[in-house]
C-alpha cells in the first residue's frame, strides 16, 4: 500500500515499528491463553502445569465417559439448535417487516428489538428468574429455550437486515410482474440471495446461546446445565484437566463456527466484487 | 405492481391514481409491520416483561400489609409524633395472633428487619409469648411487657414506613440512603452504607478495562487498517479467534496462566526472576487482565472500521502542506478516529458495566462488581426487592450510556454516508 512506501522519514519508521511491535504483543495477550491451556488438556497428570510428565488422552476419556460432561453437551446442543431455530423465524421476519416499514417509531422498535444484546446478563437473568417461576418456566428446557431465543434474535435481525440492505428490491419487483405470488418471489428469488446472510445470522444466534451462562446459572435445574454452566461450576470447585478438556471441545466449534462465517463473508464480498 | 400503476396513470385521473398509491403504500405498511409483530409479542414476554416486572420489585412493598392488615389500617391516621394509641396495639394484638396461626410471621419479619434491624427477634418473640386469651390490662401494657421495643417510637415508624403497597426504601438503600424516624432522608449508617462504594468500584473497573483496551487496542486497529487487505484479513483471525472463543474458556485461561502454581509464575520462578510466586489472580490484577482480554475485540473492531474509513489522502494533502507527520498524525488522522474511539470506549464500558462471569471466577471478595450483588441478592439471601433496586440503577446507567453509543453511531453513519 501507499502508505507502507511514503515512509520516509526516519521519525515515521520508528512509530511504524513501534506500532508493529506494540500490536504484535496484543496479538500474542489475545491468543496466547486460549492457546496454553490446549496441551494441558493431553496431559497424563492432573496438574495444570508445564513441562507436562506425559501425554495422554485420559481427560477426554474422562469427558466422554462422565453422565454430567455429557449430560451437559447434550443440553448445549439442544437448547442452541432449538432457540437458533425460533430466533430464525422470529428475527428474519422481523428483519423482513422492518427493511419495509417506514414510520418515525422505527428508531425506537428497532432499539427495542436490539435491546436484549445491551442490558446486561445479570439484570435479563433476574428478570426471567421471577417471570418465569411462578408458570413453572425455571429449570425446564423451554424456558431456557425462550431465553435464548430472546438474546440471540437481534443478531439475526442485524445480520439479516445488513444482507437486506444491500438487497435490490427490483430484483422482487421483477418476479412480481413475471407474475411469481409473493411467497414464490420469496422462496425463489429473495431467500436465495439473503441466504449467506441468514447463515451468518444462524451461527451467532447459535454462539450467542452456545456460550451463555448467566441466565442458565438463574434458571436451569440440575437437569438443564449446559457445558458453560458445568465449566462455570468447574472452576470455581478445582480445576481439574477435565476443564481443559472441555475447553479445547468448546474452543473447537467456535473455530468451526469463526471459519463458516469467514467463508461466508469472503463468498458474499467475491459475490459483490463480480456484481 | 410499478407497472400496473404507471398504465393506471394513462387511463384513469390523477387522483384517484393517488389514492390507490396511499391505499397500497398502507396495505404494505401494515403487512410489514405484521412481520415484525410475532418478535416484539415474543419480545414482550420473555424480555421487557420480566425486566419491568423487576423493576415493579423494587418498589413493591405489601408483605407487611398482608400480614398485619389491621395494624396497618390503625396507624393510617397516626402522626408519628408519640406512640400511637391503644388501637394499634391491640390491632398489632390481633394480627399477631392471626399470623402466627396462618404462619405468615415470618414474611412481615423478613422485610421489617431489613429496615430496622432485630425486627426479626422483636416480631418472632412477641408472637411467641402473645397469649390467645385476652389478659388483663391494655394491649399496650401486655405487648410492651413481652418486649419492650414496643414502647419505642422507632418501631412503630417502621411499620408504618412498610405499610406499601410502594416504597422508596429498596432504592433508597441502593443509593446508601434511609429514611429517619421523622421521615427525612438522611446517609445510611456507615456499617449499611455499602452501595455507594461498590459503584464506585464498579465505574473504576469498567473506566480501568476500558481504557486498556483502547491503549492496546489502538495501534492494532491502526495497523490492521493501514496493513494491505490480504495481510490484514489474516491478522484479523488474532481478534476474531477470542471474540468467537467461550468467555469460560477465556476466564479458565487466566486462572490457568496466573494462579500461583500457573504457567506464569512458573515460568519467572525457572527464569530465577522471582523466588516466591506472585499474586496474580483472584485480585484488581486479575480482574482487569482477564476483562481487558474478553473486551478487547470490542474495542478493536469498531475503532478499525473507523481507520478504515479515512482516507489516506488527507495525510498526503497535509504532508503536502508541509505538515511534519507527527503534526499530520495529531490534527488530521486523530480527530478523525475520534468517533470510533467513543463508540468503541463506550461500548467496552457499557459491556464492563454488567460485567459478572470474570469477576466472579478470577476476582477476589473486594473486586465484586454491581452484577454480582444483585445476583447474591436474588439467589443467596433472597432480599429480591434491593436485588431489584441495584438492577434498576444499573438499568438506568446502561440505558443512558447506550442512548449516547446509538447517536454517536447513528452520527458516524450519516458522515460515512456522505464521504462515499
Amino acid at each position: 500500500m501507499s502508505d507502507n512506501s511514503a515512509l520516509r522519514t526516519p521519525s515515521q519508521r520508528i512509530a511504524w515499528t513501534a506500532t508493529i511491535v506494540v500490536s504484535t504483543l496484543v496479538f500474542v495477550f489475545l491468543i496466547a491463553p486460549i492457546l496454553a491451556i490446549m496441551p494441558l488438556s493431553f496431559s497424563s497428570g492432573s496438574y495444570l502445569t508445564y513441562p507436562l510428565p506425559g501425554l495422554s488422552l485420559r481427560w477426554y476419556e474422562d469427558f466422554i465417559t462422565s453422565p454430567r460432561w455429557m449430560n451437559a453437551l447434550k443440553n448445549s446442543v439442544i437448547i442452541g439448535v432449538a432457540s437458533t431455530a425460533l430466533s430464525m423465524v422470529l428475527g428474519t421476519l422481523a428483519a423482513l417487516g422492518l427493511a419495509q416499514w417506514k414510520s418515525r417509531f422505527k428508531p425506537l422498535v428497532l432499539a427495542f428489538v436490539l435491546s436484549p444484546v445491551v442490558v446486561p446478563g445479570v439484570i435479563t437473568a433476574v428478570g426471567l428468574y421471577f417471570f418465569f417461576a411462578p408458570i413453572g418456566l425455571t429449570g425446564s428446557y423451554l424456558g431456557l429455550i425462550l431465553a435464548h431465543t430472546a438474546l440471540a434474535t437481534p443478531f439475526v435481525v442485524i445480520t439479516v437486515g445488513a444482507t437486506l440492505q444491500s438487497f435490490d428490491t427490483n430484483l422482487a419487483r421483477a418476479a412480481a410482474s413475471l407474475g411469481a405470488s409473493p411467497l414464490e418471489a420469496f422462496r425463489r428469488v429473495i431467500l436465495p440471495l439473503i441466504l449467506p446472510g441468514l447463515a451468518s445470522g444462524a451461527l451467532f444466534a447459535f454462539a450467542t446461546s452456545f456460550d451463555e451462562v448467566v441466565i442458565v446459572l438463574f434458571m436451569a435445574g440440575p437437569e438443564q446445565r449446559t457445558l458453560p454452566r458445568e465449566m462455570f461450576s468447574g472452576i470455581r470447585e478445582n480445576i481439574s484437566p477435565t476443564i481443559t478438556a472441555a475447553a479445547l471441545i468448546l474452543t473447537s466449534v467456535s473455530v468451526i463456527l469463526l471459519a463458516t462465517m469467514e467463508a461466508l463473508r469472503r463468498r458474499n464480498e467475491r459475490l459483490k466484487a463480480g456484481g | 405492481m410499478t407497472t400496473a400503476y404507471l398504465t393506471g396513470a394513462n387511463t384513469q385521473t390523477e387522483v384517484p391514481l393517488k389514492r390507490r398509491l396511499r391505499r397500497a403504500e398502507r396495505t404494505r405498511q401494515v403487512k410489514a409491520l405484521a412481520l415484525v409483530a410475532p418478535l416484539l409479542v415474543f419480545l414482550l414476554f420473555t424480555f421487557a416483561g420480566p425486566i419491568a416486572g423487576m423493576l415493579w420489585r423494587a418498589v413493591d412493598d405489601r408483605e407487611v400489609r398482608q400480614v398485619l392488615p389491621q395494624t396497618i389500617a390503625a396507624l393510617a391516621d397516626w402522626d408519628g409524633k408519640d406512640l400511637p394509641d391503644e388501637k394499634a396495639y391491640s390491632a398489632l394484638a390481633s394480627d399477631v395472633l392471626a399470623a402466627r396461626a396462618a404462619g405468615t410471621i415470618a414474611i412481615a419479619a423478613k422485610r421489617l428487619n431489613y429496615a430496622l434491624n432485630g425486627f426479626r427477634t422483636i416480631l418472632t418473640s412477641t408472637a411467641r409469648n402473645l397469649k390467645a386469651a385476652p389478659e388483663p390490662g391494655t394491649a399496650k401494657e401486655t405487648l410492651s411487657k413481652i418486649n419492650p421495643a414496643w414502647r419505642e417510637r422507632a418501631t412503630w415508624t417502621t411499620i408504618k414506613d412498610a405499610s406499601g403497597p410502594i416504597t422508596g426504601f429498596y432504592l433508597l438503600a441502593a443509593l446508601d440512603l434511609v429514611q429517619n424516624v421523622d421521615g427525612a432522608i438522611v446517609a445510611a449508617p456507615p456499617d449499611q452504607a455499602i452501595y455507594r462504594s461498590l459503584f464506585v468500584r464498579t465505574f473504576v473497573i469498567s473506566l480501568s478495562v476500558t481504557v486498556l483496551c483502547l491503549i492496546l487496542g489502538f495501534p492494532v486497529a491502526y495497523l490492521l487498517a493501514t496493513l494491505p487487505q490480504g495481510k490484514s484479513n489474516l491478522l484479523m483471525i488474532f481478534v476474531l479467534l477470542p471474540f468467537w472463543t467461550s468467555l469460560l474458556v477465556r476466564t479458565c485461561a487466566w486462572i490457568v496462566l496466573l494462579q500461583s502454581k500457573g504457567v506464569v509464575n512458573d515460568s519467572l520462578h525457572w527464569l530465577g526472576i522471582i523466588d516466591e510466586p506472585l499474586r496474580l489472580i483472584y485480585n484488581r490484577f486479575g480482574v482487569c487482565v482477564a476483562m481487558t482480554h474478553v473486551l478487547l475485540p470490542f474495542m478493536i473492531l469498531p475503532l478499525y472500521s473507523s481507520m478504515k474509513a479515512i482516507s489516506p489522502a488527507y495525510l498526503r494533502a497535509a504532508a503536502s502542506l508541509g505538515a511534519p507527520p507527527v503534526t499530520a498524525f495529531l490534527r488530521i488522522y486523530l480527530p478523525q478516529t475520534l468517533p470510533g474511539i467513543g463508540a468503541g470506549s463506550l461500548l467496552v464500558f457499557i459491556l464492563a458495566l454488567g460485567y459478572y462471569i470474570t469477576p466472579a471466577l478470577v476476582g477476589g471478595a473486594a473486586d465484586q462488581m454491581i452484577s454480582y450483588f444483585i445476583a447474591l441478592y436474588t439467589t443467596d439471601t433472597a432480599n429480591w426487592g434491593l436485588a431489584s433496586a441495584l438492577g434498576a440503577v444499573l438499568l438506568l446507567a446502561t440505558i443512558l450510556l447506550a442512548l449516547v453509543y446509538g447517536k454517536l453511531v447513528q452520527g458516524q453513519q450519516v458522515t460515512g454516508g456522505m464521504k462515499n
